[in-house]
């Protein structure tokens, strides 16, 4: 069979599972967050918590929740990390320095898995399960909260109650993460990943060499570091890890399950505003630019351009061999396509087009079909900036789903759409232009590859925290002071500007009336309305970072 | 937002407790009495004796009498895992190749040039393994028909015929060669 045509058919077969889990899990999300009943295990949590599940929240108090919970978090992981050495299951790691274990802490708390570390000898093994493992569920579930509270928004009238967050954390936990997790872990030990509480087996090789093959609890993290677009934790290598990612077919099972909830959440949404066709919509829009940027990225590596991919034959430096060029680059678009971020082989050495266009791809903002949670909230704000266009226009007042969208929501969608850019445009700038020493460093001395690689090197740094997703251009050395401090603030402002202002959105949407439709009204579930939304997507992202990528990858590989 | 702190810091250690502990300490107990060689880690012995995992290649140096792994930039230890991360105009990567190719061969396939992400990677491509067939017969004054049988019998296809890459597991074929020359 020609590479061909089995890539092609693993692209298939991944749509086709993606395609019957879709109605399933779809359904059962949407129950998830609109069932009136509560589970007597989850009345344990409530009363655990001292919350009262029925007592839904105004916009602001639902916000305050969820920051009181991420702060908490951010403090708790921070400390675990520091302290581990004191804590069982140490392997007799030391605390984790300040300013790494600050990065991560604000890693791992907004879903974004950056690893400034190398987990096998950072990381203790209670500190991967009992705290960077607990922030992929727990993260996961607060990114799914605030898309089901702007839900709620296009759901509710003339209320300005959006939900209760709590209530919301534990059952995205309780009936969709952790289920899930179960079955994925368990599939994947038995697909070759290990799972033991080991500090690791000594060998002695073929050669009379030492090699010391490591152990840890890593197929129950690889599930949730996946399901919950988190990306991080165990290995250095990631999912690029034999023991993480052992064969072709785990590889394929990784790649859906971080693709399942996000692509599955179009329907929750669908049918939780009464009109599935608007879920369909909004999924045609991830899945144009989903294709479109995997067509991109196999071609490029597949057909390896740059001078050492034409030395050599082939773009396989970074690339695993059980993989290839074409299942590897299928995880890595749909990795920076969902801000995952775990990667099966490593962006910095794929060519130049490739790479740029991963960089793209997240400059979506993380949309195509973007994180749990997260992606759906991206989308539902760039689908009102569409209708707001569109309205212009024509001249009538946008509606979306019966809401009109006026100065108010419109402010919130530009702020909210303004966020990211400038986290990344700024950040990489200050990283560039600094000549002087910060905290003994400079920042540009980080850079592995000279040219304009190592531009590409620090923008996919800054694009990756700004948006959540945690991959990398891992040449840099990014476990400096400047770096770990910079990024973390990238990555917390990147996350809880835009919920903040989802939310604020959610409750304007909420409170409004809504409008009958018209014969002037948009209908926001034809194929024009789609074509629209993927046109809006492409022209935002490629206004904002046409120039730095004209600079860096274009600049490279033209 | 004094009460909500506190919620938040129960609701953390709650599902500390679920998702931290009892999942993980769940999936390794189902683990170990269900699959118990994976989930330790594919360990291979011989004589009683660890020499390595399934999964995770070895370095085998410049001893000629075994099939070689790809370049590496952990050098095969599975405590520093990671790729070189260079890009495709690096010189150190371009200056690299030649270097390898000089010592490999001029028909020298991708993967015997270029290291992999893992820096552990257990295989290489059914072209590299071809390509060194006659250096380690002539090493180990075997038979090349002998030795490239045992490189057929260690090849995978493609998974279920379409998935993945065909590849060698080279610390299995070194084993059955070792075995063989016993």
């Amino acid at each position: 069979m020609s590479d061909t045509t089995a890539g092609l058919l693993q692209t298939g077969l991944l749509i086709a599972a993606l395609a019957a889990a879709y109605r399933p899990l779809g359904t059962w999300m949407a129950k998830t967050y609109t069932d009136e009943k509560h589970w007597s295990a989850e009345r344990v949590l409530y009363r655990c918590i001292g919350v009262d599940p029925d007592a839904d929240q105004r916009w602001p108090v639902y916000a305050r929740s969820l920051l009181a919970f991420s702060a908490v978090s951010l403090l708790a992981l921070y400390v675990l990390q520091r302290v581990q050495q004191h804590l069982p299951l140490s392997l007799d790691f030391p605390g984790v320095v300040p300013d790494q274990a600050f990065n991560t802490a604000a890693s791992f708390v907004t879903n974004t898995n950056w690893q400034s570390y190398s987990g096998e000898v950072t990381m203790s093994h209670l500190t991967q399960m009992a705290g960077l493992a607990v922030q992929n569920f727990v993260s996961a579930a607060v990114g799914m909260a605030v898309a089901v509270a702007l839900v709620r928004g296009f759901m509710r009238s003339k209320t300005d109650r959006i939900g209760n967050f709590w209530v919301d954390l534990v059952r995205g936990c309780v009936r969709i993460l952790l289920p899930m997790s179960v079955v994925a872990a368990i599939v994947l030990v038995a697909l070759g990943a290990i799972q033991n509480l080991s500090a690791g087996t000594d060998a002695t090789t073929l050669t009379e060499g030492f090699q010391r093959i490591t152990g840890g609890p890593i197929a129950s993290q690889e599930a949730i570091k996946e399901i919950g677009t988190n990306g991080g934790g165990p290995y250095n290598a990631n999912s690029a890890h034999p023991f993480e990612n052992p064969n072709a077919l785990s590889n394929m099972f990784e790649i859906f399950l971080l693709l399942v909830i996000p692509v599955a959440f179009t329907r929750t949404f669908g049918l939780m505003v009464g009109d599935k066709r608007q879920g369909y919509a909004i999924l045609g829009a991830m899945t144009a630019l989903w294709a479109l940027m995997v067509t991109i990225v196999t071609w490029a590596e597949v057909s390896a351009r740059g001078t050492a991919y034409e030395a050599a034959g082939a773009a396989m430096e970074g690339k695993e061999t059980r993989f290839g060029e074409w299942a590897s680059a299928l995880f890595a678009v749909s990795t920076t396509g969902t801000s995952t971020g775990s990667v099966n082989s490593f962006h910095d050495s794929y060519t130049s087009l490739g790479g740029g266009a991963l960089i793209l791809n997240m400059g979506f903002g993380e949309v195509a079909p973007g994180g749990v949670g997260a992606g759906l909230y991206g989308m539902l704000v760039l689908a009102i900036l569409t209708v707001f266009i569109a309205g212009l226009m024509v001249g009538r007042t946008p509606e979306y789903l019966g809401r009109k969208i006026q100065a108010r929501e419109i402010k919130l969608v530009a702020l909210n759409i303004l966020t990211m850019p400038a986290l990344v445009l700024t950040g990489t700038a200050v990283a560039l232009g600094l000549n002087k020493a910060v905290a003994g460093e400079v920042p540009k001395d980080s850079i592995l590859n000279p040219g304009p690689h190592g531009l590409s090197e620090v923008l996919y740094a800054f694009m990756s925290a700004a948006n959540n997703n945690g991959s990398a251009f891992a040449g840099i050395s990014v476990n400096t002071e400047f770096y770990n401090i910079g990024l973390g603030f990238a990555m917390l402002l990147g996350r809880f500007i835009p919920i903040i202002l989802v939310l604020a959105l959610a409750g304007s949407l909420a409170r409004q009336t809504p409008v009958p439709a018209t014969a002037g009204t948009l209908p926001t579930h034809k194929p024009l309305f789609v074509g629209m939304l993927v046109g809006v997507v492409l022209i935002v992202a490629g206004l904002t970072f046409f120039p730095v990528l004209a600079l860096g990858p274009l600049a490279e590989g033209l | 937002m004094a009460s909500q702190i506190l919620a938040a810091v129960r609701a953390l250690a709650v599902l500390t407790v679920l998702l931290g502990l009892a999942y993980p300490l769940a999936i390794t107990g189902v683990a170990q009495v269900a699959f118990n060689g994976n989930a330790d880690g594919s360990l291979v012995e011989r004589d009683g004796k660890v020499v390595g995992s399934d999964l995770i290649g070895q370095s085998y140096g410049d001893d000629a009498t075994y099939f070689h792994g790809r370049p590496s930039a952990a050098d095969y230890d599975p405590t520093a895992s990671g790729a070189t991360n260079l890009g495709p105009e690096n010189d150190e990567l371009i200056a690299a190749i030649e270097e390898r190719r000089a010592a490999v061969g001029d028909h020298a396939p991708p993967d015997a040039l270029l290291a992999s992400g893992s820096g552990l990677d257990p295989h290489i491509s059914p072209t590299y393994a071809e390509l060194q067939v006659a250096r380690v017969a002539r090493e180990r004054g075997l038979d090349e028909g002998v030795v490239r049988d045992l490189v057929e019998e260690n090849t995978q296809g493609r998974t279920l015929g379409f998935l993945g890459e065909p590849r060698v597991n080279v610390l299995k074929l070194n084993l059955a060669l070792d075995e063989l020359s016993d």
